[in-house]
C-alpha cells in the first residue's frame, strides 16, 4: 500500500501546502469565483494541448495564466459587476472547450478524470513538477507577503504608501492560475475552489494574524488529503471528492470552536 | 514656490463624461494646512485622489517633489471579517517600524488601548484615530485628511484640530484636509480653497467667508448663515455645533 500511495500522497501533499495561504488570499479577496473561472478555461487548455501535440498539462497551465490576465484586464472595467463578468467567462471558455475536444474525435480524453480529478494516476514527472509550481508560488508568497496583504488590506492606502499594486494583483493572480492547473490533477475542475476555501476557511476561527490562517489552513489541506486518500484506499471511494469531504468534515469540526 | 511640495495646475477631470474637475489649481507648501470645502458632488475626494496619485488627471499637470511621502486617512476602509487582523498588526503594513513607534502613534491619537483589538471590532469614530496613528507613522511630507471631522463628536473635533497643528509643527508637513462641514475646521487652517468643481474662491479662512462666491454657495442651503462666522485668535466667545454663542471662560484678551 505504501509505495502505491507514495506518489499521489507527495502530489496530494504539494497542492495542500501551497493552496493553504493562497486559499487564504481567495478568501479574504473574495476571488473564489475566479479560481473557478479559471478552473473552467483549463479544459480549453487541455484541447489545444491534445490538438496541437504539446504536453497537455502544460497547455494547461498556459491556459490559465493568459486567462488570468485577461481577468486581472477586466477588472478595469466598471460596465458590469466582476460577478457576472467571471460568469460569462467561465462558462464561454468551458462551452468553447468541449466543443474542442468533440471536434477530434480520434482524440481521447477522460472527462471524468479531468472534471474530478485523477489523482491515483500521477507519475513521478506529475510529482517533480508539482513540487515545482509549489516551490515558485511559496517564494513568490514569501518575497511579496507584506505588500500582498497591504493590497488585500484596502488597494488605495497601498498605493498612497508606495505599494505596486497592479504588480501585486497580476502576481496573485498568476500563482493562483499556477496552483490551480496543478491541482486539477488532484480534485479536478469542479472541486478546486473547494480545495483553496475550505481549509482556509476553518483556520480562520482558530487565527489571530494572516500568518496563522495560512499556516494553519496548509496544516488542514494536508489532513484532508491524507485522510481523503486513506478513505478513498479503504473505502473504494473517488478520491478527489474524498479529499473534499475530509476537509469539508475539518470545517463541521472548526464549527464548534469558539470564536476568540 | 521654493517649499511647494505639491503644484497642482490647470487640472481637468471628466468622470463618466461628467466634468469633476475643471481647471484646478492648488499649491501645497510645507508646514501650511490647507482645507478643501465644498457642497457633495463638489469634486473634493476626486481632487484629493489626484493629489494622491490614484487617478491621472485629464488635462494639466501635477507637479510633485520628488520621493514625497504622503500619509492617507481615507474616509472609511472596509476590510473583510475573514482576516484576521489586529491594529497593531494593520499599522506595521504602513512602514517599517519598531513597537515602540506604533505604540506612541496610537498613544497620539487617543486610541492606545485598542493596539490588540482586531479591525472588524472599532467604530466609526476609532476607526479614524488608527487611520490617522497608520498616517503619522509613515513621518509623511503631506498627510492628507478625508473627512477626518465626520462622526466625532466636538471635544473630540478640538482634540484632533489640536493634534494636527501639533503634527505641523513638529513635522513640518503639509496638511490637506477635506471637509464639507465648514464650522470648525475654518479654525485650523491656513488657507481655504472653496471647489464646486472649479475653484470659486480660496485665501485665508476669513477672506472666503466674506467672498461673495462663498457665500452664495453655501448661504441659503442646509447651513444656517450663523454658521459661517468663522474662529479668529481675538474672539472671546465660542460656538457650539448650533451656532449658539457662549461666554468663553479661559480665552480673553486684554
Amino acid at each position: 500500500m505504501t509505495e502505491l500511495l507514495f506518489l499521489p500522497v507527495m502530489a496530494g501533499l504539494a497542492v495542500a501546502l501551497v493552496a493553504g495561504p493562497m486559499g487564504a488570499f481567495v478568501v479574504w479577496r473574495r476571488m473564489a469565483f475566479f479560481g473557478d473561472t479559471l478552473a473552467h478555461g483549463a479544459l480549453l487548455g487541455a484541447a489545444f494541448g491534445l490538438a496541437a501535440g504539446t504536453g497537455l498539462y502544460l497547455s494547461v497551465v498556459l491556459v490559465c495564466l493568459a486567462l488570468s490576465l485577461v481577468l486581472v484586464a477586466l477588472q478595469h472595467q466598471r460596465h458590469l459587476a466582476s460577478d457576472t463578468l467571471l460568469g460569462i467567462v467561465a462558462h464561454t471558455t468551458l462551452a468553447l472547450g468541449i466543443i474542442a475536444v468533440s471536434l477530434m474525435p480520434d482524440l481521447r480524453i477522460d472527462l471524468f478524470a479531468f472534471l474530478f480529478g485523477d489523482l491515483l494516476a500521477v507519475n513521478e514527472t506529475d510529482v517533480w513538477a508539482l513540487w515545482g509550481g509549489a516551490a515558485v508560488i511559496l517564494a513568490g508568497l514569501l518575497v511579496c507577503w507584506r505588500p500582498l496583504l497591504s493590497v488585500t488590506v484596502d488597494e488605495d492606502l497601498a498605493q498612497v504608501e508606495g505599494t505596486r499594486v497592479i504588480l501585486m494583483r497580476v502576481l496573485l493572480m498568476l500563482m493562483l492560475a499556477l496552483l490551480i492547473a496543478g491541482a486539477i490533477r488532484i480534485v479536478g475542475v469542479l472541486l478546486i475552489s473547494s480545495l483553496l476555501v475550505i481549509p482556509a476557511a476553518s483556520a480562520r476561527r482558530l487565527a489571530n494574524t494572516p500568518e496563522q490562517m495560512a499556516v494553519i489552513a496548509s496544516l488542514f489541506g494536508v489532513v484532508a488529503v491524507l485522510g481523503g486518500i486513506l478513505v478513498s484506499w479503504f473505502g473504494n471511494t473517488p478520491v478527489g471528492p474524498s479529499i473534499v469531504v475530509a476537509a469539508a468534515s475539518l470545517f463541521v469540526i472548526t464549527l464548534a470552536v469558539r470564536q476568540r | 514656490m521654493a517649499n511647494a511640495l505639491l503644484t497642482l495646475n490647470q487640472v481637468s477631470l471628466a468622470l463618466g463624461g461628467q466634468p469633476v474637475l475643471e481647471s484646478v489649481d492648488l499649491c501645497l507648501q510645507r508646514g501650511r494646512i490647507v482645507t478643501l470645502i465644498g457642497p457633495n458632488g463638489a469634486g473634493k475626494t476626486t481632487l484629493a485622489r489626484v493629489v494622491l496619485g490614484l487617478v491621472q488627471p485629464d488635462s494639466g499637470q501635477v507637479v510633485r517633489q520628488p520621493r514625497l511621502r504622503i500619509g492617507y486617512m481615507p474616509q472609511h476602509i472596509r476590510i473583510d471579517d475573514s482576516f484576521p487582523l489586529t491594529v497593531d498588526r494593520f499599522l506595521s503594513l504602513a512602514a517599517n517600524c519598531r513597537t515602540r513607534d506604533r505604540r506612541e502613534a496610537l498613544a497620539r491619537t487617543g486610541v492606545a488601548a485598542l493596539r490588540s483589538r482586531a479591525v472588524q471590532r472599532l467604530s466609526g469614530g476609532e476607526w479614524q484615530r488608527v487611520l490617522l496613528a497608520r498616517a503619522l507613522l509613515r513621518k509623511p511630507d503631506l498627510l492628507v485628511l478625508d473627512e477626518p471631522a465626520q462622526g466625532v463628536d466636538v471635544a473630540g473635533q478640538n482634540a484632533l484640530y489640536g493634534l494636527l497643528a501639533e503634527v505641523r509643527e513638529e513635522l513640518g508637513c503639509a496638511i490637506l484636509l477635506i471637509s464639507h462641514d465648514l464650522h470648525m475646521v475654518m479654525a485650523a487652517t491656513d488657507e481655504v480653497v472653496c471647489l464646486q468643481q472649479h475653484v470659486c474662491c480660496s485665501g485665508t479662512p476669513e477672506a472666503v467667508s466674506r467672498d461673495p462666491a462663498f457665500r452664495a454657495l453655501f448661504a441659503g442651503q442646509h447651513v444656517p448663515a450663523e454658521n459661517l462666522a468663522v474662529y479668529t485668535h481675538d474672539h472671546d466667545h465660542d460656538h457650539d455645533l448650533h451656532g449658539d454663542v457662549h461666554a468663553c471662560e479661559h480665552h480673553h484678551h486684554d
